[in-house]
């Protein structure tokens, strides 16, 4: 640790003099960009697979539906997600002959991938719900979708959203898997002053503490958004 | 009003209603009393198609509403239905519980209308006679509108104007559960459907809900009643179904089932409980 003033001083000549802050800014902005994007995604997407999962399976759609729904999940949890970008962006993307940027690519596997897990933690939110209040809806003469839209869903968001959290701080740190198909994350920034410094362990750290402090942001917002959530139980 | 006959349902190999004739009419408040298991709940709920009969049917404004086919939801819009644990909806404010289901509805009839219209005048482009419209009187802000004050006046009428914009975990039972019949109110229902309504509650709060239920009842509201609560069932009902295993075993006015019950397991079941 003797020169560590040294690797301080080369980490700082090519972080500002060599533009490495723009990187490490272009980083973080796709690192966050990938992992909000993805959730929003995943949510929209998981939403409606855990309603599918949950409705009651009267005729034959309903049941195909489901079964497309169970394979699904087991598809995107079966496999990791590196093997997931790998495939979509060197296999799928060439066989369907489009050009789509690795970024865009990045958001829409990782939508898909924690559309599977937020399906999950989805449906486990909606069966946590009293049956009272879908019974509630439909006598009063609604129908299954609008009760389930404007009252059971609601109530199961709030109960799911510190695993939720859990979903968007797993989604923030598993970007780091993006240069795989060649998009700038947070990685590729530090590892290019990495490489270009000849030292690895100040960019490194760097890079660790910057994923902390955005994890500590994220976990903060989470709780905000709780506690919000959490006004129809308070006592006034 | 309501011609149930031979109404049966089984889950699985358990037989919980046994075939079950009886009709409702317009302003008969009928009780519905009987040990636990005997299938009245089922048979209420199997009324507004909560429980989805297994065979049997019931006639409702003229229309079999066990048909598959029939819309439950526009039935369902006239049959209120009270629960035993109130089921007032937790993410919404008692003004919003009680508006929900009108405001929807309404909005969504406005929106038809609307689109019907856009067709006609479609059609009218190739026609030399050209159809008529239909009349739009209202509007979206006139229904949110309407539908609040009756919210309101409903809120007023049982004294809880001020706990117009608070969340139901803030209410204790007895105020929830004559939230929950308003709420059924605004709907302007022809029946209304009370399963066990006063069971869930702490015995000082029965009072006030039994009051209210009883309210309805002298403004001429039918309804249909599950209750346990022997004094209620006599002083309030025009009917009293005895229910066991499956089945009406007596159907009778509350003077002669309370004091002079024919069958043998109605006269053991009252000396049980009165």
């Amino acid at each position: 640790m003797g020169n560590f003033d040294k690797k301080l001083e080369r980490f700082w000549e090519i972080f500002i003099e060599q533009d490495g802050y723009v990187r490490v800014l272009t980083g973080l902005y796709n690192t966050i960009y990938i992992a909000v994007a993805g959730l929003a995604i995943g949510i929209l997407i998981g939403t409606i697979i855990a309603i599918i999962r949950v409705s009651p399976k009267h005729n034959r759609l309903s049941k195909v539906l489901d079964s497309l729904c169970v394979f699904y999940v087991g598809l995107f949890r079966g496999t990791p997600i590196v093997v997931q970008l790998l495939v979509a962006y060197y296999v799928m993307l060439p066989m369907i002959g489009v050009n789509i940027p690795a970024l865009s690519v990045c958001v829409i596997v990782f939508g898909l991938n924690s559309a599977a897990y937020v399906s999950e933690i989805m449906r486990s939110g909606i069966l946590s719900v009293d049956p009272g209040q879908m019974e509630a809806g439909r006598a009063l003469g609604l129908n299954y979708r609008v009760t389930m839209l404007k009252v059971v869903v609601p109530q199961a968001v709030k109960n799911i959203v510190p695993t939720l959290g859990n979903e968007f701080i797993t989604l923030i740190k598993e970007t780091s898997v993006v240069s795989f198909v060649g998009a700038a994350d947070l990685y590729v920034a530090f590892n290019y002053i990495g490489s270009n410094s000849y030292e690895f362990m100040v960019p490194y750290l760097v890079m660790a503490l910057i994923y902390i402090v955005l994890v500590a942001i994220a976990a903060l917002i989470i709780r905000q958004l709780e506690r919000s959530l959490r006004k129809s139980d308070r006592r006034q | 009003m309501i011609d149930v006959s031979n109404l049966k349902k089984t889950y699985g190999k358990l037989d919980v209603l046994k075939g079950i004739t009886t009709s409702i009419g317009q302003g008969e408040k009928i009780a519905i009393i009987g040990p636990s298991g005997s299938g009245k709940s089922t048979f209420l709920r199997c009324l507004n198609r909560m429980e989805d009969p297994t065979s049997g049917s019931i006639i409702f404004n003229g229309q079999d509403i066990t048909d598959r086919k029939a819309d439950i939801n526009v039935h369902r819009r006239q049959m209120g239905m009270v629960f035993q644990h109130f089921n007032l909806f937790n993410n919404k404010t008692v003004l919003d519980n009680i508006m929900l289901a009108p405001v929807y509805l309404g909005l969504r009839d406005l929106r038809r209308l609307k689109w019907q219209n856009r067709l006609i005048k479609l059609r009218n482009l190739f026609r030399s006679e050209k159809l008529p419209l239909n009349p739009i009187n209202t509007s979206k802000a006139q229904i949110k509108a309407e539908a609040r004050e009756t919210a309101l006046r409903l809120l007023k009428r049982i004294g809880l104007e001020d706990k117009a914009d608070v969340y139901p975990s803030t209410l204790s039972g007895g105020q929830k559960q004559r939230i929950a019949i308003v709420r059924a109110l605004a709907m302007n229902p022809k029946v209304m459907l009370f399963d066990e309504p006063t069971s869930a509650l702490d015995p000082e709060m029965v009072g006030e809900v039994l009051d209210l239920i009883k309210q309805l009842a002298d403004e001429g509201m039918t309804m249909v009643i599950v209750t346990h609560e022997m004094g209620f069932a006599r002083e309030v009902a025009t009917r009293v179904l005895f229910m066991n295993e499956g089945k009406i075993l007596e159907d009778d006015t509350p003077e002669r089932i309370f004091t002079n019950p024919k069958h043998p397991r109605t006269q053991e079941f009252l000396s049980k409980v009165l």
